[in-house]
């Protein structure tokens, strides 16, 4: 069997929900406290993948970084980034792609904290990054825990952006997702049948794990 | 010295409320502002404490300046030596109390702390979490934080009207003590006649944004002066007509005690009301407490 689909579609999980914990931080903490009036459009950004179909971010990823136009030419010849139909232009769409699952967690969050935490912090002569580091973050674990996940999950359930930038290369852009696809269309139900039975098991566990720590069942089980 | 002199619309239940302040403060006095809800106590504690932007005006702490209006200056609430105990307590949730004291100190001072966990009896306490701490003790720790900062000026937005009587009488007297040994100047918002009669120097009453009446707590509150030698705060709780004089019944503290009183003097009491029990000096009994 040919693991490298589902290392490759873990890998691309794994950068992206990092990159995405490091944005999303400063991102959710200033849409929980800002009073701009630019805040409902950046909010309503954050928020259209989940309505959008991929196929439609895919198709725009697709135009703006092609090597047709000029932005994709520029990209190229400056950053040397090739962002379509390689592994740094299906980082780039992930991130955007599950940004609202890792950014609606932790702003819902930190908006659930009484905002005199953050007050008596600043009584008491704390900066506001420090406020957030060291107060507002450590109350809200669970939160970010479901965010992490969430996103994880997510950039590995992803199909229809992964298709429309990244292609189909193998060890490059062809994550398990697009594997079964290929594998229904050749007629080998066996192959499709292997990756779809070890994303369904690795994901159950995932989320198992989440609920099971933010339950608080496992801290029980350990007394 | 304290001078407040600031004005802030506020968007209140009832409508917009014009606050408008101009007061003075001196330096070690205990200080209760007293006022119905939504009169802006809150609003002139946090003013105070830089976590509001008054709308004009300007306020000085010992000749320094913490907010002027015209030349634009507002030190920010991390720059201003004031602790808060806000009415919630604000205690942070995965901290243990010892943390939270901790966290509050910007100088690390070890001997400091083991004195206020002694003074505020949270020895057994230190470990746990304030998610476990009754209501009493939050508060007695939300108390030993503040002053684990050794601020200049204690700020109390109404720390003791969630508690029931017995603890909030042994909290009161937590206060008194330790507005006089830290040398604070202390602010209080409190609704307790009892209380601010008891705790404070000075009283000031705010209705509708505006300081309305201020003075001692006896002056503010009680029409007549009396000479009287005991003077205690209580509240009516039973009044019954015996013959012809009435016994008005007055809990004191926990203390139970029965008044003699003319029908004239309780045409404006009902059951409910706050009292004040004043007696001249000249028949009181004496009784050696043996310990």
């Amino acid at each position: 069997m040919d693991w490298a689909p589902i290392i490759l579609t873990f890998k691309l999980a794994l950068v992206t929900t990092v990159i995405l914990l490091l944005l999303s931080i400063p991102l959710s903490y200033w849409l929980s406290i800002s009073k701009s009036r630019f805040k409902p459009v950046i909010e309503t950004l954050v928020s259209m993948p989940l309505v959008l179909p991929p196929t439609v971010l895919g198709f725009y990823f697709l135009l703006a970084f092609s090597p047709g136009n000029s932005f994709g030419v520029w990209l190229n010849e400056w950053l040397g980034l090739k962002l379509v139909f390689s592994f740094t232009g299906l980082v780039l769409a992930s991130v955007i792609y599950s940004l609202p699952f890792m950014v609606h967690p932790i702003q819902s969050g930190l908006e659930s904290l009484s905002t005199t935490l953050s007050e008596a912090a600043y009584v008491m002569g704390k900066t506001k990054s420090q406020t957030l580091f060291q107060v507002l973050l450590p109350n809200i674990k669970p939160s970010i825990l479901t965010g992490i996940v969430l996103a994880f999950a997510h950039t590995v359930g992803e199909f229809g952006v992964v298709l429309m930038i990244g292609g189909n290369i193998p060890g490059q852009t062809k994550v398990a997702s697009i594997a079964i696809y290929d594998e229904v269309e050749a007629m080998n139900y066996g192959a499709a049948n292997f990756y779809s039975i070890v994303l369904l098991v690795i994901t159950f566990s995932i989320l198992l794990t989440v609920y099971l720590v933010n339950g608080g069942y496992l801290k029980r089980f350990w007394k | 010295m304290i001078k407040l002199n600031v004005s802030k619309s506020l968007d209140s239940v009832e409508g917009k409320i014009n606050l408008r302040l101009n007061l003075q403060i001196e330096k070690g006095q205990f200080v209760t502002i007293y006022g119905e809800s939504g009169a802006g106590k809150t609003s002139t504690l946090r003013m105070l404490a830089g976590l509001l932007q008054p709308d004009d005006g300007e306020v000085y702490v010992d000749n320094e300046v913490w907010f002027n209006k015209q030349n634009n200056i507002d030190r920010a609430p991390q720059k201003r030596k004031v602790a808060y105990v806000f009415q919630d307590y604000a205690l942070f949730p995965h901290l243990t109390v010892k943390g939270n004291l901790e966290f509050a100190q910007t100088t690390k001072d070890t001997a400091y702390l083991e004195e206020l966990i002694l003074k505020m009896e949270l020895g057994e306490l230190i470990n746990r979490k304030p998610a476990t701490l009754s209501g009493g003790q939050k508060q007695r720790v939300a108390l030993a934080r503040a002053l684990a900062q050794k601020p200049e000026i204690l700020l109390l937005d109404e720390p003791l009207a969630a508690l029931d009587i017995k603890i909030r009488l042994k909290l009161q007297e937590y206060l008194r003590q330790i507005h006089q040994e830290y040398n604070l100047t202390t602010i209080l918002i409190s609704h307790d006649l009892g209380e601010i009669i008891k705790l404070s120097d000075r009283v000031f009453v705010l209705e509708k944004g505006q300081i309305i009446k201020s003075g001692s707590p006896t002056e503010v509150f009680v029409d007549q002066q009396i000479s009287g030698k005991f003077k205690f705060t209580g509240e009516v709780t039973k009044i019954e007509k015996q013959e012809v004089v009435y016994i008005v019944t007055v809990l004191i503290d926990q203390n139970v005690v029965k008044v003699i009183a003319q029908e004239t003097e309780i045409n404006n009491l009902k059951i409910g009301d706050k009292v004040m029990v004043a007696s001249k000096a000249f028949n009181p009994l004496i009784y050696k407490i043996d310990e």
